[in-house]
């Protein structure tokens, strides 16, 4: 039987990955899902926390929910942005998206 | 959810419909082409419309007690409606100012004006938020409209690009946003924030509380989470950098403001001291930064930064004195900060935007009136009396100086004195003789009226500050 501290482990190591790939990924699109992937740490905590520290509560499953939600409209957005960004500038490499001074 | 539940979101469900109506009467003016050809003022009117409709809802209900509806999700009360009332403000004067440059550079008009009341609509949740889930909410639904208006203009490499820089950098701040929300719930048990103040004072909670600092200073544009600012601002289309420039700063605030001086104040020894460096570092680099500017989107983008430690004394110092600054802070930057970018969206150079500061030369010669509300509007983002930006910085030195923070007042006190030179410069050009000749004024009633709004309320709020001082005072009495 797992505990707490088992699933706050997974979570942290899948927060620092995503946080990796953001961190070092070039491509737009791979940036994106390293957020995903830190989106999704947030989850597993929030589903952990709502077992361990407030059983019988329900606000940390709804929450996950919320945030899955949200999280496909991040995509949906992030997509259709770096689509068109794709169009005008000809790459989804964000190194080579200067045309302003970082 | 009930009636009742309904009838608090009113205002909110009023800036919804007009954002479908708007869009829908934008595929009706377009038909079967597929670029969008509705460039008359119909969609403006009807974005007017829908926020007249908020204003009026938000004043016909009495201000009474705090109603609380959705489960104890969302309050109503004397911070919600100043926070409403600066986003409402905000969206008005958005609307009104830009008709002129969405019909010049072709942009989209109903597109911009449905992500312009959808953005406005989630400031206005993170000001009635009384859960982290609907502060959560209201910051999503805040800034995803506010990426695709930093995108707008599809042909522009440089919207673009700052399209994708916001949405790149906001995703991710909004990770770590998401990422404190857990943390916070893990160590209290709950995500309500009127039960926050009893949460044990563990480690947890205060590592949970430094990730919301990161996402909502990220939408603030406080020092070390503004890199994005010059480069989005610049960017953007001007309209879309007018109006985002204001409505993040009044989301950010009104979540920062539900956060610490309501449901934590127990954390504040700790972290009035961890907020106030982070103002003075915001203050000191925004204004410097400012200085060697020669774009002024991006010389306004650096103010930005700068305004942001400004309002953030007033967080730290936390209280109701802190807390009634920062609200009249909020509605004061919008007036100046609108006004300032409404005559800029007046000119243009060749058939691109007039955005380099000697652009701005000879205009008292061309367009006297914007000028003058140029000038106001900079004197008044200096903090020079006799205008409202004096008396706003004014309450908040005040509130840090109660709360015997004394470094903080004087730190933003000498940053305004580096400031009065950038802002008097874009003044003094723009007072100046001489003609850029390249340069074209464009006359609009309706922006006119805009800027005449926005300038009435910068020396109304400067000359007789009197009633609005009363409704923010009114505001915070729940407070301690």
């Amino acid at each position: 039987m797992p505990a707490l501290t088992h699933y706050l482990v997974l979570s942290a190591l899948l927060f620092c990955l995503g946080l990796f790939a953001v961190v070092t990924r070039r491509n737009g699109v791979a940036i994106l899902m390293g957020i995903e992937l830190m989106l999704n740490a947030a989850n597993v905590n929030l589903v952990a926390f709502n077992k361990f520290a407030a059983p019988g509560a329900m606000q940390g499953q709804v929450f996950a929910l919320i945030v899955i939600t949200l999280a496909a409209c991040e995509a949906a957005v992030g997509l259709a942005l770096v689509l068109a960004a794709y169009r005008s500038l000809e790459t989804v490499y964000v190194d080579e998206i200067n045309v302003m001074k970082w | 959810m009930t009636w009742a539940d309904l009838s608090l979101i009113a205002p909110e469900l009023a800036l919804a419909a007009a954002a479908c109506a708007a869009l829908l009467q934008d595929a009706w003016a377009t038909g079967p082409a597929l670029e969008s050809r509705s460039r008359g003022p119909a969609a403006a009117w009807i974005a007017l419309g829908g926020v007249c409709a908020a204003l009026l809802l938000l004043g016909v209900r009495p201000a009474g007690a705090a109603q609380v509806g959705f489960a104890g999700m969302y309050v109503r009360d004397g911070i919600t409606r100043v926070v409403d009332l600066a986003a409402l403000a905000a969206a008005g004067l958005g609307v009104m100012l830009s008709p002129p440059y969405l019909e010049r550079f072709r942009l989209p008009a109903g597109e911009y004006h449905a992500l312009l009341l959808l953005s406005t609509a989630g400031a206005m949740l993170m000001g009635a938020s009384r859960n982290l889930v609907l502060l959560f909410l209201g910051l999503e639904m805040l800034s995803f409209p506010l990426y695709v208006l930093a995108a707008l203009a599809r042909r522009s490499r440089r919207s673009q690009e700052a399209g994708l820089k916001y949405l790149l950098l906001g995703a991710f701040a909004t990770a770590f946003f998401v990422y404190g929300v857990a943390l916070v719930y893990g160590a209290s048990g709950t995500a309500d924030l009127s039960r926050l103040g009893r949460a044990p004072d563990v480690p947890l909670l205060h590592a949970g509380v430094a990730f919301l600092v990161i996402g909502l200073g990220f939408e603030a544009a406080l020092v070390p989470f503004h890199a994005w600012a010059p480069d989005v601002y610049e960017g953007a289309p001007m309209p879309a950098t007018a109006f985002m420039s204001v409505i993040a700063k009044v989301g950010a605030f009104a979540g920062l403001l539900r956060l610490f001086p309501q449901a934590l104040p127990q954390l504040a020894p700790a972290w009035g001291q961890m907020l106030a460096a982070i103002a003075v570092a915001t203050m000191i680099l925004g204004n410097l930064a400012a200085l060697a500017q020669s774009n002024v989107k991006r010389l306004l983008a650096y103010s930005g930064v700068a305004h942001a430690g400004y309002i953030l004394i007033g967080i730290a110092s936390g209280g109701p004195a802190g807390s009634s600054a920062v609200l009249y802070y909020l509605l004061v930057y919008v007036a100046m900060n609108l006004g300032a970018f409404g005559v800029l969206l007046l000119l243009e150079r060749r058939g691109e935007e007039a955005d380099r500061v000697e652009d701005l030369a000879g205009l008292l010669g061309r367009a006297p009136w914007a000028a003058v509300v140029l000038a106001a509007c900079m004197v008044s983002l200096a903090g020079l009396p006799p205008t409202a930006g004096f008396i706003a910085k004014l309450y908040l030195f005040r509130a840090a100086l109660q709360d015997h923070r004394v470094a903080l007042a004087l730190v933003g006190a000498l940053t305004s004195v580096v400031s009065v030179y950038y802002y008097l410069r874009v003044a003094s050009v723009a007072l100046s003789a001489g003609a850029a000749d390249a340069v074209a004024v464009r006359h609009s009633r309706f922006a006119g009226v805009g800027l005449a709004l926005a300038a009435a309320g910068v020396l109304w709020l400067g000359i007789v500050p009197g009633a609005i001082t009363a409704l923010v005072q009114q505001a915070v009495q729940a407070l301690r």
